[in-house]
């Protein structure tokens, strides 16, 4: 190449890229489409078929009115930022965490929330963990339970109420998504919540937490205590029968 | 070859030596014709007086306006998106940073940062590169003025309303496709405006080979389209809250085919068209390879597309697409080092000007950057290193050597070469711009070998047993502690990174508020004839 002129020699060569492409705007556009739908056909097609997706567990099932709410709280305040919700099959996981994740375990995770980084501890276990407390006072306060804690405190949510109408839409979306829920499910989500709300706040009343049945901590504390529960349970059985347990 | 299309080519062809004009060559189609015939209608128009110097009876009068507003808009969400970057890091340090308040806190302003960064200050900056250089290879006028203008205040509006929905805490709950959904069709709707502004540039085109840069911006246009089509695929329930169609590893699926790609087909390709134009242009050599560019274009589109699973090794996601995900990560380095070497190359016989150009600084260190983590990228999708690297802070300094490293130099180099051009003046200090690419790559340099020290440290410890096999370090806390130096390293290297960028608005700023005295010294030469 002579850089003297600066007329570089490849500008006189023909090729057949040259001839039949370079020259073809809607052919090269079609082209470029063919090449970048080829992987991802070939990747996310098999991920709809039952032989090569991810394996269905039925011990799995849809969140409560009140976990979905607390479910998108988790969203809302992008938990998924700093948590993860997948524990890897290596054993300093499982000692960390508990078992490790399924595909089937996500089945009603609209959106999934496995999360990219932790910045804190994975939570797909952390369902029955802790008490109900220790989440109110560690959302209030993240040092008052966990000392040096970098998280920041979410007092905001000890307040503020749920709307049962807008928890309702959200179950109702979910419903026509496909989740198993009956239109019973769907009227009857304000009872739901409250329902499963005094609950939660009764043992919080016990440990000397005062606060409202429909405050969005409640909904909150309801998702996390669910995390993982279903999952964990599945696997035992799972675990248990090919052990041989009860026979 | 006819000459006055040869006098038309504004490119010296010293500069891209492969870019040379068909006799008498425009676009076939009876499409084409009709798109030509709306465009002499709408804008024929006398030569104004910044015009061209290749300036015929037809010769079209760019629109300049339009880049000018992409560039300023470009600093301006540059510098916001990089303040609330810093601010991240500072809560990471010091947690009182999160001020207590909702709209304040880590979790709803960490993708208030990434959408700016990405959408608003890449997205900007690749517009006005776009937009400055297609018409200026095509010899012709943007197809649409109201277009051009729609995209620009579109693409601003949804800007604003990212930064007004993501801290009041409405989004989609996905990484990089948080905005919710009312937000994503109106995406959608300007994007398909910018498309068939693109489109309709091409057909109407008075040069009939398309340059490289062109198919780089082009595999953009389509693969975004498509991405953001299906990846937002969602139920409203109200209306600032939506569910996607997939559920559960299919989801993670669909968004790291999406989020993965959005790396690589926005993030990447169109900056590759960026670098083929303007780093040969800032070099005055022509590009080195002509061959390797075909070859490395088709690879990285065909390709790049497959990687996303790699960003879900060791879920529940079935192992032959974990596995089909880390090899053809592993196969991208080939076309990946394609680009970079064919970059890399162009300098010869340039070196020397390294010394004195702040631009070609930007370029080399930008164009380094995407070697590097192009490197970096397969090595961590290699199973058992990501074991190590994943969920760590390796991945957080890898996406930034890509960010602030390849996408951010090269976004810098072609804004200090385009601003003087457009606005048609010597910028104001080429000390201040030396000086922004010290701050920048000290910056970078702090950050990621942070983050490096920290990912590693901190993967190691999770993963540390005793002589009987029980965690080293069971309280989690543990693990966080340790890497609270590293934070504030990180902090201050992305702080000096900041400035770098307040310098440079201040630089520009200076140079547009200088009366003009004619064009520069480079822009006043004549055509190569």
């Amino acid at each position: 190449m002579s850089n003297t002129t600066g007329t570089p020699k490849v500008s006189q060569r023909k090729s057949w890229h040259r001839e039949n492409l370079e020259g073809k705007g809607a052919l090269f556009a079609v082209l470029s489409t063919v090449a970048i739908s080829v992987g991802a056909l070939a990747e996310i097609i098999p991920m709809f078929t039952a032989t090569a997706g991810p394996e269905q567990m039925e011990e799995v099932t849809p969140y409560t009115p009140l976990e979905v709410a607390g479910r998108d709280i988790y969203v809302r305040e992008g938990c998924y930022n700093c948590h993860s919700q997948m524990v890897r099959p290596f054993r300093a996981e499982t000692l960390r965490y508990g078992a490790w994740s399924r595909a089937g375990e996500y089945a009603y995770d609209r959106p999934f929330q496995l999360g990219s980084r932790r910045i804190g501890p994975d939570l797909q276990r952390v369902g029955g963990k802790y008490p109900d407390a220790w989440h109110y006072e560690h959302m209030r306060d993240p040092r008052s339970t966990s000392p040096g804690s970098i998280m920041p405190p979410y007092p905001w949510l000890l307040t503020a109420r749920l709307d049962p109408e807008d928890v309702q839409a959200s179950v109702s979306a979910l419903q026509t998504l496909g989740h198993p829920y009956t239109d019973e499910d769907v009227a009857g989500v304000p009872r739901s919540i409250k329902q499963q709300g005094l609950e939660i706040s009764q043992r919080l009343a016990g440990s000397g937490i005062q606060t409202g049945t429909d405050t969005e901590i409640v909904a909150l504390i309801a998702y996390l205590q669910r995390l993982g529960v279903d999952g964990r349970a599945a696997i035992q059985a799972r675990e248990d029968a090919a052990a041989g347990v009860g026979e | 070859m006819k000459p006055e299309l040869n006098a038309m080519c504004t490119l010296p062809q010293r500069t891209v030596g492969y870019h040379t004009l068909k006799p008498g060559g425009t676009s076939p189609g009876a499409l084409a014709s009709l798109a030509r015939l709306m465009h002499y209608a709408h804008f024929q128009r006398p030569s104004g007086p910044h015009g061209d110097s290749f300036v015929q009876s037809s010769a079209p009068v760019y629109d300049d306006a339009v880049v000018k507003k992409f560039i300023i808009a470009t600093v301006i969400w540059g510098a916001v998106g990089m303040l609330v970057g810093v601010i991240l890091a500072l809560q990471l340090a010091w947690w009182p940073a999160n001020l207590g308040l909702p709209w304040t806190s880590f979790g709803r302003l960490r993708p208030l940062h990434t959408n700016a960064v990405i959408f608003a200050f890449t997205g900007n900056v690749l517009f006005a590169g776009i937009y400055y250089s297609m018409q200026r290879l095509l010899k012709v006028r943007m197809f649409n003025d109201h277009l051009s203008n729609f995209h620009f205040w579109g693409w601003q509006t949804i800007i604003v309303g990212a930064a007004v929905t993501l801290p009041l805490g409405m989004t989609q709950g996905k990484e990089y496709a948080e905005l919710i959904w009312p937000i994503d069709l109106a995406i959608a709707v300007v994007w398909v405006a910018f498309a068939v502004n693109f489109f309709g540039t091409i057909a109407i085109r008075k040069v009939q080979h398309l340059y490289v840069a062109i198919w780089f911006y082009m595999s953009m246009v389509i693969t975004i389209t498509v991405l953001h089509v299906f990846n937002s695929l969602a139920l409203p329930a109200t209306l600032t809250r939506s569910y996607p169609v997939y559920a559960g590893m299919t989801d993670a699926l669909v968004q790291w085919w999406y989020g993965h790609n959005a790396v690589g087909f926005l993030l990447t390709t169109p900056v590759l068209g960026l670098m083929y134009y303007f780093l040969p242009k800032a070099a005055e050599r022509p590009v080195y390879s002509y061959r390797l560019s075909i070859i490395h274009f088709w690879a990285l589109t065909f390709l790049y597309i497959w990687a996303g699973p790699h960003h879900l090794l060791y879920s529940g996601l079935p192992d032959w697409a974990q596995t089909l995900g880390m090899v053809f990560s592993i196969m991208l380095i080939a076309p990946s080092w394609g680009g970079m070497l064919n970059g890399l190359l162009t300098l010869r016989g340039a070196w020397d000007r390294l010394r004195t150009d702040p631009i070609l600084k930007f370029f080399v260190v930008g164009v380094t950057f995407y070697g590097m983590s192009t490197f970096e990228g397969p090595m961590m999708s290699i199973r058992a290193v990501n074991a190590l690297s994943h969920y760590t802070d390796w991945t957080i300094g890898h996406v930034h050597s890509g960010a602030l490293g390849w996408v951010g130099m090269t976004a810098f180099g072609t804004l200090y070469w385009l601003v003087p051009r457009v606005w048609k003046r010597d910028l104001y200090s080429v000390d201040l711009a030396t000086l922004h690419f010290w701050l920048a790559t000290i910056g970078i340099v702090l950050y990621v070998v942070a983050m490096w020290v920290a990912g590693i440290t901190q993967g190691l410890m999770w993963r540390a047993v005793d002589d009987i096999g029980q965690l080293q370090y069971p309280n989690f806390m543990d693990t966080v502690l340790r890497l609270v130096p590293f934070y504030w390293i990180r902090m201050f290297g992305g702080l000096m990174y900041l400035t770098g960028v307040l310098l440079m608005a201040f630089n520009f700023i200076k140079t547009v508020a200088t009366p003009a005295e004619g064009v520069p010294s480079d822009m006043a030469a004549a055509p190569a004839k």
